[in-house]
C-alpha cells in the first residue's frame, strides 16, 4: 500500500492505495470521478485522457503514484466556475460532435490540451492531434468541427452538419 | 414544432461534461461482487478435467461456478438453445467461457481467472468456409434458396458470361464502451438489472430461465450504451446471467464487464462471407441472369445467423432489376466464435455481391461502371419486383443520382481520374459512386411492434418511456421530439427516461433501424390518447368540439379559451380524467414466408447514393480516401442533424470493414486481432478530407411517423462506394479484372495490382 496526494480539479485528494493502482482507477473507484472512461485498458483508444501538470496523458496507463503530487484535472472540472459549459464543451454539444458520448470525455480533454498549445491549429493538425482518440460513432467529422468552432475559426465551409 | 428541429443529442450537456451514467458508473454498494468468466483456450474438444483449486484460493475469490453448479437454464442463447453460459463437457471456440470467477474486486476476479487449468482432449476443429463446406457442418437440413424466373438458361443464352468470387471479412464492433452488467439482488429472490444492452426483454427472458423464476420477478433498466452496432442485441445475455446467478447465490450486487481483450475475443463479431457469383449480361452491361452462392461463417452457434443470412439473400438485388436470379445461402458452423448482429445484419455482405458484379461487367465490356449500374437500376412505377417478389413502389435513385453526379461534378472529375491514371505510374487513383436500396423491417415479422408509455403529471411536465434504447443514434431525442410535437410542448417539458422492462413489456430488440419507426408511433399513441381525454374534457367544460381543442406553443385551447398546458393538466386530474396512457404501433402490409422467399418482409426501402474518390500506391498497396459526396434518402427528417450523424458515422464505419479493419484468427483458431493495436478501426485522419453529406429531401411514402425513414443502417453500405473506387484505381494498373478482396488492406491492394498488372485478373 502506498499513500498518495495530489490536487484533482482544484481539490486536494489524498489516499491509501496499492502501489498498482492506475491513475483511471484511482479517479473512477477511489474518487468516483467516472467521467473518466475506459475504453481498451491499453492507452490506445483515449477515452481515458486526463491532463497532468497540464499535459495530456492516458490515465489508463499511468500509475496513480506517478501523479502524487501533481495537478490533475478530469472532465469533472472543466465546465466554468458558475456550471456553464467552457467553450469546448459547449462546441461539441452544439456541433453534434458527440453519439454515445464514450469517448467524449477524452475528446474533450484532448481538444483542450491542443487549443492550450496551438489555440488556431488547422484542420490538418487537429486530425493529427486526435489520432490517438478513437470514436467509432461519428466518423469524426463533427468532432473536428467542434474543435475548429471551439478555437474561434470559422467552420461553414466544412459542409456536413 | 420540435420534430425536424436540428436539436443535439438529448445527452450532450451530460456527455461533455462526464456526469453521463454507464453502467460501470453506477454507484455500487461496497460488499459489490465482480465477475470473470474462465475461457477455453482450445477451439474444439471435450473437458476431461477442470482443476479450479488455484482460482478458489486466489486473493478475493468468493465462488467460483461451472455448468454443474447452475441450479435453473445454462443457456444464453437468443432462441436456438445452443448457447450455454458456461461449456458443458464440450468446448467449441478459443474464448468460450468454461467457468465463473466472483470476486471482491474486478482484478481480483480477472487474475484469478486466469489460474484454472482446463484439460481438453483437442479435436480438429473447422474454422474456414471450405473445412465447414467438405464437412458439411451448417445450421439447417442444406442450404436456403431463392429464385426468380430460371438463372441458369438466361445466363447460357446472354452474350457475355462473367463468373468470380469476393472474398469479404467480418467485422469487430468496436463499441467504445464493453460489455457491462449490473444485477442488484431484491427481495423475495427478484433481480434488478441494468445492462448495456440493444434488447432488455430478451435480458429479463434469460435471467428469468437463468434463475428459474418468472419473467415478472426481474426488472431490466438501460439508460445507455457507449455504442451497440447489433453488438450488445444478444452478446450482453452472458454477462447478465452471470451476475443474476452469482447474485442468486451470494445474495449480493453482482457486476461484470469485459476488458477490451476479453470483449473482443468472446464476443460475436459481423459475419465473414465468400460470395460466388456467375452473371449472364448483354452487350450493354445489363444483367439478364445471376447466380449467387453465399458461404456464410456462422461460427459455432447460431445465435442470429438465419435472419443475418436471409437478409443478405434479400439485398442481394441492391438497386438493381433481376428477372432471372438464383441466390443460394449456406449458413456454416466453425469453431469459431457465433457471429452475430452487426449494423445492416448481412444487408452490407449481401449488397457488396452484386456492386461487385457491376464493376466487373464494367470491366469486362470496357463499359462505365455508373452506366452499367443505371441501365440495370429499377424501373420507377413500372411494378417491377424484387427476387422475393416485393414490388418496388418507390424507386428514387435516379433522381437521386442525377442529383449527386450533378452536386459532386462526378463527369468531370471522372475525367480528371483517368487524366492522372494516364501520366502518373505510381499513384492511382479511382471514383466510383454506387447505390443503397435497404428495406426496413425485422424480417421476423412479429418483432415488428413496439409499446410506449406517457404520463402528464398535474404540473404539466410529461414523463416518456418507450420500448427503444438508447445507443448513441438518438433515439430517446428523436421520440421526445415525436411527444413534445403531439402536444405542443417545449422540448424541457418532457423527461425521457430510461428503457424499463417493468414500464414497457415485451419489447423487441432496438436493431434493423427501427426504432424510431416503431417506438415513435407508440408514443404518438399514447400522446393522442391523452390528448383525445383532455380534449373532451375541456371541450366539454368550455362548450367546444373535443376535434376542435388545440394544443400549440405550451397552451390548450378550447374554444375562446385559452389555458397553460399545466392548467389544462390540473384542471383533468381534478375531473377525475386519467393523464396515463400506453401506446401500441406494429408495422401494417408484412406479408413474408421466409422457407418459400416470397412476399413483402419490408414495409419500405430508404436509398441513398455516395461517391467517394480515392487514391493507391502502386508499389506499397496503402491507400487514401480523398473525397466523398452523400445524398442519403431520410423521409421527411425527425431531427436532420441526428440523422446526417448516422450518415457520417455509417459511412465511416462502412469503409471501414472494407478497407482497414481486418480480424486475424490464427491455425488454431486464436484471435489474433483482439485489441486496437492490431484491429484498426477508421481514425481521425482516416476519415475523407472533403466530406459531403446531404440529405434527399421527400418524404416517406408509406404512413411512418411523421413520414420520416429509419437511418440507423442503411449509410454503412454508402461505405461500399470506397471499396469500388479502390477496385477502380486497381483497374488502371492493368487490363484484366482488379480481383480485390475485402477488407482492402494495402497487402489486399498490393497483391491485386500486381495481379492486374500481371494480367492474371
Amino acid at each position: 500500500m502506498a499513500q498518495v496526494s495530489m490536487t484533482v480539479n482544484g481539490r486536494a485528494a489524498s489516499a491509501e492505495i496499492e502501489g498498482r493502482t492506475l491513475l483511471s482507477t484511482f479517479l473512477r473507484e477511489t474518487l468516483h470521478l467516472t467521467g473518466t472512461h475506459v475504453g481498451c485498458d491499453t492507452s490506445q483508444c483515449g477515452a481515458c485522457v486526463v491532463h497532468v501538470n497540464g499535459e495530456a496523458v492516458k490515465s489508463c496507463t499511468m500509475l496513480a503514484s506517478e501523479a502524487d503530487g501533481a495537478e490533475v484535472a478530469t472532465i469533472e472540472g472543466q465546465a466554468n466556475a458558475d456550471g456553464s459549459l467552457n467553450v469546448i464543451q459547449q462546441a461539441f454539444q452544439d456541433h453534434h460532435g458527440l453519439q454515445c458520448g464514450f469517448c467524449t470525455p477524452g475528446m474533450v480533454m484532448s481538444a483542450a490540451a491542443l487549443l492550450k498549445e496551438n489555440p488556431k491549429p488547422s484542420e490538418a493538425e487537429v486530425r493529427a492531434y486526435l489520432e490517438g482518440n478513437i470514436c467509432r460513432c461519428t466518423g469524426y467529422h463533427n468532432i473536428v468541427k467542434a474543435i475548429m468552432a471551439a478555437s474561434g475559426q470559422d467552420v461553414s465551409a466544412l459542409a456536413a452538419e | 414544432m420540435s420534430a425536424g428541429a436540428p436539436l443535439p443529442h438529448d445527452a450532450a450537456h451530460l456527455h461533455v461534461t462526464g456526469a453521463a451514467r454507464y453502467i460501470d458508473d453506477i454507484p455500487v454498494p461496497a460488499n459489490c461482487l465482480h465477475l470473470a468468466f474462465g475461457l477455453s483456450q482450445s477451439a474444439a474438444g471435450r473437458i476431461t478435467d477442470m482443476d479450479l483449486a488455484r482460482v478458489r484460493q486466489a486473493d478475493g475469490v468468493v465462488a467460483v461456478m461451472t455448468a454443474a453448479d447452475l441450479p435453473f437454464a445454462n443457456d444464453v442463447s437468443p432462441a436456438a438453445h445452443d448457447e450455454p453460459l458456461l461449456a458443458t463437457g464440450q468446448v467449441h471456440y478459443v474464448g468460450q467461457p468454461v467457468f465463473l470467477v466472483i470476486a471482491r474486486s474486478h482484478h481480483a476476479a480477472r487474475r484469478a481467472a486466469r489460474l484454472g487449468k482446463i484439460t481438453i482432449a483437442e479435436e480438429t476443429p473447422i474454422l474456414t468456409l471450405a473445412e465447414a463446406l467438405a464437412a458439411n457442418s451448417r445450421f439447417e437440413d442444406g442450404p436456403r434458396i431463392y429464385t426468380k424466373g430460371n438463372a441458369a438458361a438466361a445466363i447460357d443464352k446472354a452474350a457475355h458470361k462473367i463468373s468470380g468470387t469476393l472474398h469479404l471479412g467480418g467485422q469487430e464492433h468496436f463499441y467504445l464502451e464493453g460489455q457491462a452488467a449490473l444485477v442488484f439482488p431484491q427481495e423475495n429472490g427478484d433481480m434488478h438489472v441494468h445492462s448495456s444492452t440493444q434488447h432488455p426483454t430478451e435480458i429479463q427472458h434469460k435471467v428469468a430461465d437463468a434463475i428459474g423464476r418468472p419473467m415478472h420477478a426481474v426488472r431490466v433498466e438501460s439508460r445507455r450504451m457507449g455504442g451497440g452496432f447489433g453488438g450488445k442485441e444478444s452478446q450482453g445475455n452472458a454477462l447478465a446471467v452471470a451476475c443474476a446467478v452469482a447474485a442468486n447465490l451470494t445474495g449480493r450486487a453482482c457486476k461484470m464487464r469485459y476488458d477490451r481483450d476479453d470483449d473482443m475475443i468472446i464476443t460475436g463479431k459481423r459475419h465473414d462471407f465468400e460470395i460466388q457469383y456467375t452473371a449472364g449480361v448483354a452487350p450493354d452491361g445489363r444483367i439478364a441472369g445471376l447466380q449467387f452462392t453465399h458461404l456464410v461463417r456462422c461460427g459455432w452457434a447460431m445465435d442470429l445467423s438465419l435472419p443475418v443470412a436471409d437478409r443478405a439473400m434479400l439485398h442481394a438485388d441492391n438497386a438493381y432489376h433481376l428477372t432471372d436470379v438464383e441466390i443460394t445461402s449456406h449458413r456454416l458452423k466453425t469453431n469459431t466464435q457465433s457471429a452475430t448482429a452487426y449494423r445492416g445484419f448481412g444487408g452490407p455482405q449481401g449488397m457488396i455481391g452484386i456492386e461487385r458484379v457491376m464493376d466487373h461487367i464494367a470491366a469486362n465490356l470496357g463499359l462505365d461502371p455508373l452506366a452499367v449500374r443505371r441501365v440495370n437500376y429499377y424501373q420507377q412505377g413500372a411494378g417491377q419486383t424484387t427476387p422475393y417478389g416485393q414490388i418496388v413502389e418507390d424507386f428514387i435513385l435516379d433522381e437521386m443520382t442525377d442529383t449527386l453526379t450533378v452536386s459532386c461534378d462526378f463527369a468531370a472529375r471522372k475525367a480528371q481520374v483517368e487524366d492522372w491514371n494516364r501520366n502518373h505510374p505510381t499513384l492511382k487513383k479511382g471514383l466510383a459512386l454506387t447505390p443503397v436500396k435497404f428495406g426496413i423491417s425485422f424480417t421476423l415479422s412479429h418483432l415488428n411492434q413496439a409499446g410506449a408509455l406517457v404520463h402528464v403529471y398535474q404540473d404539466g411536465s410529461v414523463h416518456l418511456n418507450h420500448g427503444g434504447t438508447e445507443m448513441g443514434q438518438g433515439l430517446f431525442q428523436k421520440v421526445a421530439q415525436v411527444a413534445a410535437t403531439c402536444f405542443g410542448l417545449p422540448l424541457q417539458q418532457i423527461k425521457i427516461t430510461a428503457t424499463d422492462t417493468g414500464k414497457v413489456p415485451n419489447t423487441s430488440a432496438t436493431a434493423a433501424s427501427s426504432g424510431s419507426d416503431l417506438n415513435g408511433m407508440a408514443v404518438k399513441a399514447a400522446c393522442e390518447t391523452i390528448k383525445t381525454r383532455i380534449a373532451e374534457h375541456l371541450g366539454a367544460v368550455h362548450g367546444a368540439a373535443a376535434d376542435s381543442v388545440v394544443f400549440d406553443g405550451g397552451r390548450v385551447i378550447a374554444g375562446a379559451h385559452s389555458l397553460t398546458f399545466a392548467e389544462a393538466a390540473a384542471s383533468a386530474y381534478q375531473a377525475r380524467i386519467s393523464l396515463s396512457a400506453t401506446g401500441f404501433y406494429k408495422t401494417p402490409k408484412l406479408a413474408w414466408d421466409r422457407i418459400k422467399g416470397t412476399g413483402r418482409p419490408f414495409f419500405y426501402f430508404a436509398y441513398g447514393v455516395a461517391a467517394t474518390e480515392v487514391v493507391i500506391d502502386t508499389l506499397t498497396g496503402e491507400n487514401r480516401i480523398l473525397r466523398a459526396d452523400i445524398l442519403h434518402d431520410a423521409g421527411q427528417s425527425l431531427n436532420p442533424a441526428l440523422d446526417i450523424g448516422q450518415i457520417e458515422g455509417g459511412y465511416v464505419q462502412g469503409a471501414g470493414w472494407l478497407t482497414t479493419e481486418e480480424l486475424v484468427w490464427d491455425a488454431r483458431g486464436r484471435l489474433l486481432t483482439h485489441a486496437p493495436s492490431t484491429y484498426k478501426i477508421p481514425a481521425c485522419g482516416d476519415r475523407p478530407k472533403v466530406f459531403n453529406v446531404a440529405l434527399w429531401d421527400g418524404q416517406n411514402r408509406e404512413d411512418t411517423i411523421f413520414r420520416s425513414k429509419a437511418v440507423g443502417e442503411p449509410p454503412f453500405m454508402l461505405g461500399i462506394s470506397a471499396y469500388s473506387a479502390l477496385c477502380q484505381a486497381v483497374q488502371a494498373c492493368g487490363p484484366t479484372f482488379a480481383d480485390l478482396r475485402a477488407p482492402a488492406t494495402p497487402e489486399a491492394v498490393l497483391a491485386a495490382v500486381m495481379r492486374t498488372q500481371a494480367g492474371q485478373g
